[in-house]
């Protein structure tokens, strides 16, 4: 390829275009002046103008959880910076893969508190995968292509680009690398995978459960992972992450274990006396007391992160390596081993599963309630989109409704933030999954504190005419702190009730979006009807939920994983 | 940091070497590594290699729990980390630097020197009130040599982090340079 003389900040948006990036989320400051400028002249890229950076990184965010692609956001110096830092965290918690470019003052002024200057290199070092301070322009095509590739392969996660103004503005000759050259990023293991040892812990197996994380959306290994759950026939489990990662339809899916897990997915996972964790890490959310954690279980764990591996649970068989590349092995090693000792016998396993099943299953008592239950309206949305919308949520009481009733039966069908648990990720995240999958139905379940995080971008999703439905599960408290000061703080409900909420349907209206209200149950279907069919730009839904409905069954923090309160 | 010996013998310590990439900011990195994840640092020397686009660090590491191997595999993560280990008990050297400054009569002067040709150490300065003593080696035998100087009043200490090599033919190279 010839060599083409252009400014720093030309091969900027070269490099996004040699990358196929097509989306990308920011806002314009004085020193990425430089940047818009020549993004003015890209005739491939759609620049989506945020009206707050923290939203532009959750976009990003959304969309790259949404497509699999590397997600994009801008910020300029200073307080566009920093307002980068919890998207930047959220995505290096949950692994999403984000390229996130900033410019930073003049080369010559940093270090000497200028206007608008942030050590945001230094700010962002430890939540970001990799990051980068670019001092000479010459270096801009080679860390472009670095930060993609370090973004999308093993373990994915954001990288961060920082750029003083003036280099920007200085020339290059533009050449884009075509491959990368990193001696320092992920080594070869050292080991031969023990697949073999592994398969063996599979056979001998008579209580086995399959545990699924946020990996397998990471490692986009859907296939493998339902073949090698058919093979083993094993009940699985998943994290909040691992929604989607098979089908929650399927029979052998006990769904969400954990805090707010059901009490049969937690006493199978306790029960067990073979976790097979793929792609996942031990979250304390999942585990409850680590040490009394399925205490009779062999672990065989399978990750793309080696320092993933025991650093929790020590894992009896450890495999280290991609899902994709790696599980079809360990597949064929387990058939290999069933074919010639015949499989396991876990039909009893199972008897004692189903009766868990039975006796404690996850319901919802609205009969005899005067309002709503946020977990009926949960339910409803769910049935009305025929469990097709790609749903996202913010962080709170309603989130864990929505991963206990809402069925994931597709990948990347359940978008949320897990790891950092981050309030007002659910309208940004729901703006970036719509321009990604411009043909889905994107629906947002929210809470009235997350919402109101986040709500300024309401203008963002109009000026995009993206037709996303939030439906706010309006508990008019913080529901989820709420919920421990009621449980655990002796009903002190200290600064949790949000009492002067705005009027979300007047709000909605003067963003220019659908407002709605359900106050009773004989409202709430004919709200959700009209919601979803409402495909002229966002739809804001406010359903008045009982105020004081708890998510059940939890296990408090700090006690063992089959110690639950509440729930059947 | 620079626990002293006693110390260092009993706890959960190690000795770790790094070899990184020779940029700015890599030393943050590390640091903010350990000190994230809750890893003590002892003691943290950092100097050019026979490559001058790497450089060593020796960190001596003071774990509560965790198993080493977990802040190796973390190092392992950072991009500029070409390599790490930790460095056998049994199978590697070590040594420390000290400069030790010591306010005293002339009439002392032999009596120091006769200490100091003891740990072969070295007078770098002498003035009629003050001399400076220089060591190397373990860091147990610098702690002898501070304590047996003690009583003559030590002024001002400056002591070097560890570094250490391996013995024997074995190399810590960086992974796109081993045959």
């Amino acid at each position: 390829m010839a060599k083409e003389r252009m400014t720093g900040a030309q091969a900027v948006i070269r490099a996004l275009e040699l990358e196929g990036v097509d989306w990308l989320f920011g806002m314009p400051g004085g020193t990425i002046l430089p940047i818009y400028d020549a993004l003015f002249s890209s005739k491939k890229l759609k620049h989506v103008l945020i009206r707050h950076e923290q939203v532009g990184g959750h976009a990003a965010e959304g969309f790259a959880h949404a497509t699999g692609r590397v997600g994009v956001c801008m910020a300029t110096s200073g307080p566009g910076s920093t307002n980068l830092v919890t998207p930047l965290a959220d995505a290096y918690m949950d692994s999403v893969p984000l390229v996130a470019i900033t410019a930073n003052v003049p080369t010559a002024l940093i270090g000497t508190d200028a206007f608008q200057e942030a050590d945001i290199t230094g700010i962002t070092m430890p939540i970001t995968k990799h990051n980068y301070l670019v001092t000479d322009v010459n270096d801009i095509p080679r860390v472009m292509k670095e930060a993609f590739h370090i973004a999308r392969t093993g373990r994915p996660g954001p990288v961060h680009i920082d750029i003083p103004k003036d280099v920007l503005n200085m020339a290059l000759d533009f050449e884009y690398p075509e491959e990368v050259h990193i001696p320092g990023y992920m080594p070869k293991p050292k080991e031969e995978p023990r697949l073999a040892e592994a398969a063996l812990l599979v056979r001998s197996s008579v209580r086995p459960v399959v545990y699924l994380g946020g990996g397998v959306r990471a490692g986009n290994a859907f296939a493998e992972i339902f073949e090698f759950c058919e093979l083993v026939g094993a009940p699985v489990v998943t994290t909040l992450h691992g929604k989607g990662a098979f089908p929650e339809t399927h029979p052998n899916c006990l769904g969400m274990f954990g805090m707010h897990g059901s009490r049969y997915a937690n006493y199978t996972v306790q029960g067990s006396d073979l976790i097979v964790a793929l792609g996942a890490r031990f979250d304390d959310r999942v585990t409850g007391k680590l040490s009394a954690f399925a205490p009779e279980a062999k672990i065989v764990h399978l990750d793309v992160d080696p320092a993933e591996l025991s650093k929790l649970v020590t894992a009896t068989v450890p495999l280290v390596g991609d899902l994709k590349e790696l599980l079809p092995r360990f597949t064929a090693a387990t058939k290999k081993e069933f074919e010639e000792r015949g499989r396991p016998h876990i039909e009893a396993w199972w008897e004692r599963v189903r009766g868990w099943q039975e006796k404690h299953p996850l319901t919802i008592n609205q009969a005899g309630e005067k309002y709503i239950l946020p977990q009926t309206a949960v339910r409803r949305i769910w049935e009305k989109c025929e469990g097709r919308a790609i749903v996202t949520t913010g962080v709170g009481e309603h989130q864990m409704w929505a991963a206990q009733f809402w069925k994931v039966s597709a990948p990347r069908q359940f978008i949320t933030s897990g790891g950092l648990g981050t309030m007002g990720f659910c309208l940004p995240a729901a703006i970036g999954i719509q321009l990604g999958r411009p043909d889905a139905m994107v629906v947002g379940i929210d809470g009235d504190g997350s919402f109101q995080m986040t709500l300024q971008d309401l203008a963002t999703a109009v000026d995009q005419k993206l037709p996303i439905k939030i439906f706010i599960l309006n508990n008019r408290f913080l529901g989820m702190v709420r919920q421990w000061q009621e449980l655990f703080y002796e009903r002190r409900f200290s600064e949790t009730p949000l009492s002067d909420i705005p009027d979300f349907v007047k709000l909605a209206e003067a963003y220019k979006c659908l407002g709605l209200i359900a106050r009773t149950m004989e409202e709430l279907d004919g709200v959700i009807d009209r919601a979803l069919a409402h495909r002229e730009g966002p739809c804001i839904v406010d359903i008045r939920v009982k105020r004081q409905e708890k998510v059940y069954p939890m296990v408090p923090a700090g006690a063992p994983l089959n110690d639950m309160i509440g729930g059947n | 940091m620079a626990e002293k010996t006693e110390r260092l013998e009993n706890g959960n310590v190690h000795t770790l070497s790094l070899l990184v990439e020779n940029k700015p900011a890599v030393l943050q990195r590390i640091a903010s590594l350990f000190a994230r994840r809750g890893y003590n640092i002892e003691s943290l020397a950092v100097g050019p290699t026979e490559r001058p686009e790497y450089s060593r660090m020796t960190v001596v590491v003071r774990l509560t729990q965790k198993p080493v191997e977990q802040a190796v595999r973390q190092l392992q993560k950072l991009i500029p980390v070409m390599e790490v280990r930790e460095l056998s008990p049994h199978d590697k050297l070590e040594r420390e630097l000290v400069l030790i400054k010591i306010k005293t009569p002339e009439k002392n002067h032999a009596e120091l020197r006769a200490i100091a040709e003891t740990y072969q150490a070295q007078i770098v300065d002498v003035s009629p009130d003050a001399l400076m003593i220089e060591a190397t080696g373990t860091a147990s035998k610098l702690d002898a040599l501070e304590e047996r100087l003690a009583v003559f009043g030590i002024t001002e200490l400056c002591r070097s982090g560890r570094i250490a090599l391996e013995r024997g033919f074995k190399t810590l190279a960086p992974p796109h340079l081993k045959d």
